[in-house]
């Protein structure tokens, strides 16, 4: 059964186009993740989804309702937590959760049991009293997760749900995100621009870079798509090195980067014997070189050609490939 | 209107109230600073001798700082959705699955409770000092204008939010329209035939004037321009007009 469906969904501010033209589908009960830069049209497109923005052209059904005609059924079946804090600071955690269930209708029986039951979910039951302006980002983070569970809505947006949150806590709100995906068997869209994130969570990611998406499938799928290793080469002459790699059979893609080339290969460790012996008749001298499993930022740079990491300087947190430092051990 | 919105009417007003009675420092300061004029204004200014006006000058005052307080503290209503919108949490209540007109209600019964709570405060404390009722009904009619006001001056806020994208904007508007509208408003002096023409027009121009005029006529039953009724109408009429326009601008408003 499918919970979301886009056709040709679009929008554009001032003539710049923050969503061309996209068309997806979301199935039931599945998590499904946009992944991509900021400023790749990520939020622009849950906005629309939540009837937030009026897109320019195109348009969705979220359970079945479209998003222009029958906005009120759209939002009775979606909960959303965004990317900036949308929590009244001024109320407690139990007041916020109260004031999101009764303008959601919910008896009064109902918001008594919810409010417990999402509270347990996210650890924050002890803490429900206090007012929210004394919450640590991680715990205002929980309770929107909270909240956003709290009417039990067929399909939940999460808009980067871990932006600027320490190590520890990002684990544990994946960690209520499997969890409530599996109890509550919330469909569950969220958009990141961390590799590990998606990694982790999605059953399957759209890539989306300039309001466009490059290719949705299976994490596994994209994946297997760069090869089943990645080799990292960074050596003297790398154009020449490239040139002569891709007449080779068993290259299966081949990406230039500014100080190192990456190759999609099958077998890897294999391969590096081989590859030595073709820079020594070019001549190329090989300064580093190694062997991995490929990651969603070889997936990303396959499709875009740039990597996420060149444009994200400031979010370097996703421990997704580091290709400056090369090893001769093989990463799991 | 379901039994839906109906709740989210009732939740949003909740929430101000919850709001306004924790916020100690606001309750006192939109308290202190009327008092402040009422005692400092009323006595200061009790000596000097306007043409033209009856009874001491806090009688002529109270009604102008009724209003001035109901007009503030409802513009800041209105206005604060701009910081609902910064905060985020706008986003939370537009997305919840009510009609926007019930969120434009109940932030205007919220804003209208607190506005009047203040009224009244300055309302009772003027009566305290001396300030005569003409009659019940007169007094009942100067609820229901101070409960006009206050819708008139969300819906202004409204508008205003709407086209303001931050807070600096607000600074501005408390002193490019805020200061004038108060000081035309004969709120502080009588406006008669010995102002200057100009004055008169800006002051007849000037719908605070008519809310203010409309007080004094029912609470007082001196000093005023014209029949309270009168001005019952002007003001029904701009109320309606105003908090038209305020729904339209906050329906048309994207987060």
């Amino acid at each position: 059964m499918t919970i979301i469906e886009t056709t040709n969904l679009t929008k554009t501010f001032d003539g710049f186009t923050a969503v061309d033209h996209i068309q997806f589908s979301v199935k039931k009960g599945e998590i499904f993740g946009f992944l991509g830069p900021n400023g790749a049209g990520k939020t622009t497109t849950i906005k629309m989804l939540t009837t937030l923005l009026y897109p320019s052209e195109g348009s969705a059904t979220i359970a079945g309702f479209d998003i222009l005609k029958q906005r009120a059924n759209v939002r009775e079946n979606i909960g959303i937590v965004f990317q900036e804090p949308a929590l009244d600071t001024e109320l407690t955690g139990r007041e916020n959760l109260d004031f999101h269930a009764r303008m959601y209708g919910l008896t009064q029986e109902t918001r008594k049991k919810r409010i417990t039951e999402v509270l347990t979910l996210v650890d924050l039951l002890g803490k429900k009293d206090i007012v929210v302006k004394h919450y640590s980002g991680g715990m205002k983070r929980r309770l929107e997760i909270a909240r956003g569970l709290m009417h039990s809505p067929t399909v939940l947006f999460l808009d980067e749900p871990t932006l600027g949150l320490d190590a520890q806590t990002r684990r544990a709100i994946w960690e209520y995100i499997k969890q409530l995906n599996k109890e509550e068997n919330t469909t569950i869209f969220l958009t990141t621009h961390y590799m590990d994130e998606a990694d982790f969570l999605c059953d399957r990611i759209g890539i989306i870079d300039q309001g466009k998406i490059l290719v949705i499938d299976t994490v596994d799928t994209l994946k297997k798509s760069v090869g089943h290793d990645v080799i990292t080469i960074a050596c003297s002459d790398s154009g020449q090195l490239q040139q002569r790699l891709e007449q080779e059979p068993w290259v299966n893609n081949i990406t230039p980067h500014e100080t190192f080339l990456t190759v999609g290969v099958q077998r890897g460790e294999e391969k590096i014997p081989t590859i030595f012996e073709i820079a020594r008749t070019i001549p190329v001298s090989i300064s580093s070189i190694d062997v991995r499993k490929p990651t969603l930022d070889d997936v990303f740079l396959y499709y875009t050609g740039r990597s996420m990491r060149e444009q994200n300087p400031e979010t370097s947190q996703s421990q997704a490939t580091r290709p400056a430092g090369f090893h001769w051990r093989r990463r799991p | 209107m379901n039994q839906k919105d109906l709740q989210a009417v009732y939740m949003l007003w909740l929430r101000q109230m919850k709001r306004f009675f924790r916020a100690k420092s606001r309750v006192l300061s939109t308290i202190l600073q009327p008092l402040f004029f009422l005692f400092i204004l009323g006595f200061g200014f009790n000596i000097a001798v306007f043409p033209g006006m009856q009874g001491p000058y806090i009688n002529f005052l109270a009604p102008g700082l009724i209003a001035m307080t109901i007009l503030l503290s409802s513009m800041f209503t209105g206005v604060s959705v701009l910081w609902d919108r910064q905060s985020g949490f706008l986003q939370e209540v537009l997305v919840a699955p009510v009609s926007r007109l019930s969120i434009v209600i109940g932030r205007t019964v919220g804003g209208a409770t607190v506005a009047l709570f203040q009224g009244f405060i300055i309302m009772f404390i003027a009566l305290a000092m001396g300030v005569p009722i003409v009659n019940l009904q007169g007094l009942l009619l100067t609820i229901l204008i101070m409960v006009l006001l206050s819708f008139t001056a969300v819906g202004f806020g409204l508008i205003l939010a709407s086209k303001m994208r931050d807070f600096e904007g607000f600074q501005s508007i408390m002193s490019l329209i805020l200061m004038p509208l108060m000081f035309l408003s004969s709120a502080f002096y009588p406006v008669n035939e010995s102002l200057p023409g100009w004055l008169q027009i800006l002051s007849y121009g000037n719908p605070l004037f008519y809310m203010i005029d409309g007080i004094r006529g029912s609470l007082t039953g001196v000093n005023n321009v014209l029949h309270p009724l009168v001005d019952l109408g002007i003001i029904l009429v701009l109320c309606i007009v105003i908090m038209g326009l305020g729904t339209y601008f906050f329906n048309k408003s994207e987060v």
